[in-house]
């Protein structure tokens, strides 16, 4: 009998899921991006919590909270594959655009997860509020669209290397420097109670940067992949 | 009808001559077993058949009715099943089953997952973690991913690795059913598994 078949977003759909559902019962990267965010956040509210920091040191401190604790456990979505030995099935069973798409949205559920956690910790710890939450909120999708992107092709490059946690942060901090400095400039703006008009340039860099690199990942992927 | 051709294959690793010259083609339906003693390269030359290395020398291609096939063509009807890639710990049989089914492309029900465990001999097991199998239950599951792809290429490393007596019965008896169904290449160095092809391909002296 003939089977139905899957469409591509289907697919898609089901190396995310597979990935969610690993990362629940093994918390191979989650307990590392959750546990990290929570100790910086907590060092950092008492190094700096009494002295007031200005707004604009404030939004540096939020993205280096959430740059760190990406960089801690966003590698592992490839990591994982080749060191569990399943990269090479997984390469025979599907698409390179279906299995980076399947990972790039994982990455960005765990990222999202992160930022619903840290952004009330860092009010709460840190005592202060962006005074226009909608640019707030705005950055931080745009940040962790580019975040996810980006580490998600740096990602499965290191995956082949042999020190691979280093390497990742060291790799991925100059291609996520235009990103970060523009997530900041526009959080800069939320906490400090600008409007959009302010934050159109940065939001225009960040766009164009989120479509650039998921771009140019989807292009690299399939060499990256099947080394 | 899918063919395979290999045209002087050579592959190097720096200094190191792996293998060279060698040449065979195949058809869906006939079958190779490339043997030889270990380290003389039948892993390797399984890689360089799949894609995922590159020979020094020669070329290896795929075709169907004459058209060549790109990666992702030959890909969708080629499955393998070795003891060094692993299968998911963290999921159940029945959920590795699933999602390489659903990433292939297919949609296999229950009914067909467990149709496919019992012809392995794993009735029963399909709601076990993967992580809980023996290396010899996670050999037959291998082929129970390779089945239910129903591929038209099979590649077979180490075929009776890590199996007992019953799993070697019906994995004999698996290749077998696929005979004239898929283009099987078994890479062995077990004597009595070189019966298991038609033609040999000597490695290694």
């Amino acid at each position: 009998m003939p089977r139905s078949s899957v469409g591509w977003v289907a697919k898609v759909i089901a190396v995310t899921r597979k990935d969610i559902v690993s990362e629940f019962r093994t918390r191979y990267a989650l307990n590392a991006i959750l546990m990290f965010a929570l100790v910086t956040l907590t060092v950092i509210s008492f190094a700096v919590g009494a002295l007031e920091p200005s707004k604009e040191i404030m939004a540096a401190l939020f993205w280096i909270i959430l740059f760190f604790a990406a960089m801690s456990g966003l590698a592992q979505v490839f990591i994982k594959e080749e060191e569990s030995g399943t990269a090479m099935i997984l390469k025979l069973s599907s698409e390179g655009t279906v299995i980076f798409f399947g990972k790039l949205f994982f990455n960005l559920i765990l990222l999202s997860i992160l930022a619903v956690l840290i952004i009330p910790l860092f009010i709460v710890l840190l005592k202060t509020s962006p005074a226009n939450w909608g640019i707030f909120l705005t950055g931080v999708i745009l940040g962790i669209i580019g975040l996810s992107g980006a580490t998600t092709i740096i990602a499965a490059i290191v995956s082949k290397a042999t020190v691979k946690g280093a390497l990742f942060t060291v790799l991925s901090f100059p291609v996520l420097m235009p990103l970060l400095v523009a997530v900041i400039e526009i959080t800069k703006v939320a906490f400090l109670g600008g409007g959009y008009k302010e934050v159109w340039p940065p939001m225009q860099l960040i766009i164009t940067y989120d479509v650039v690199m998921i771009t140019l990942s989807l292009l690299l992927f399939d060499f990256v992949w099947r080394q | 009808m899918i063919k395979l051709e290999v045209e002087n294959l050579a592959k190097w690793f720096g200094p190191r001559k792996v293998f060279e010259n060698i040449s065979f083609a195949l058809t869906q339906g006939e079958s190779i077993a490339i043997v030889g003693p270990n380290g003389s390269g039948k892993s390797t030359l399984l890689k360089l058949l799949i894609g995922f290395a590159f020979p020094t020398r020669g070329r290896v291609v795929f075709s169907d009715e004459g058209k060549k096939l790109d990666f992702d063509s030959y890909r969708r009807r080629l499955a393998l099943v070795s003891p060094y890639p692993a299968l998911y710990g963290s999921l159940t049989a029945r959920e590795n089953l699933d999602f390489f089914a659903r990433v292939n492309g297919d949609l296999v029900t229950n009914e067909e997952i467990d149709q496919v465990l019992a012809q392995v001999g794993l009735e029963g097991r399909g709601e076990d973690f993967v992580a809980a199998y023996s290396s010899g239950m996670l050999q037959r599951l291998k082929y129970a991913v390779a089945l239910l792809k129903d591929p038209s290429i099979l590649m077979i490393d180490e075929p009776t690795s890590n199996l007992d007596e019953a799993g070697k019965k019906i994995i004999s008896d698996l290749i077998e059913s696929r005979r004239t169904k898929s283009l099987i290449i078994i890479a062995t160095n077990e004597k009595e598994e070189y019966s298991l092809a038609e033609k040999l391909c000597r490695l290694g002296g």
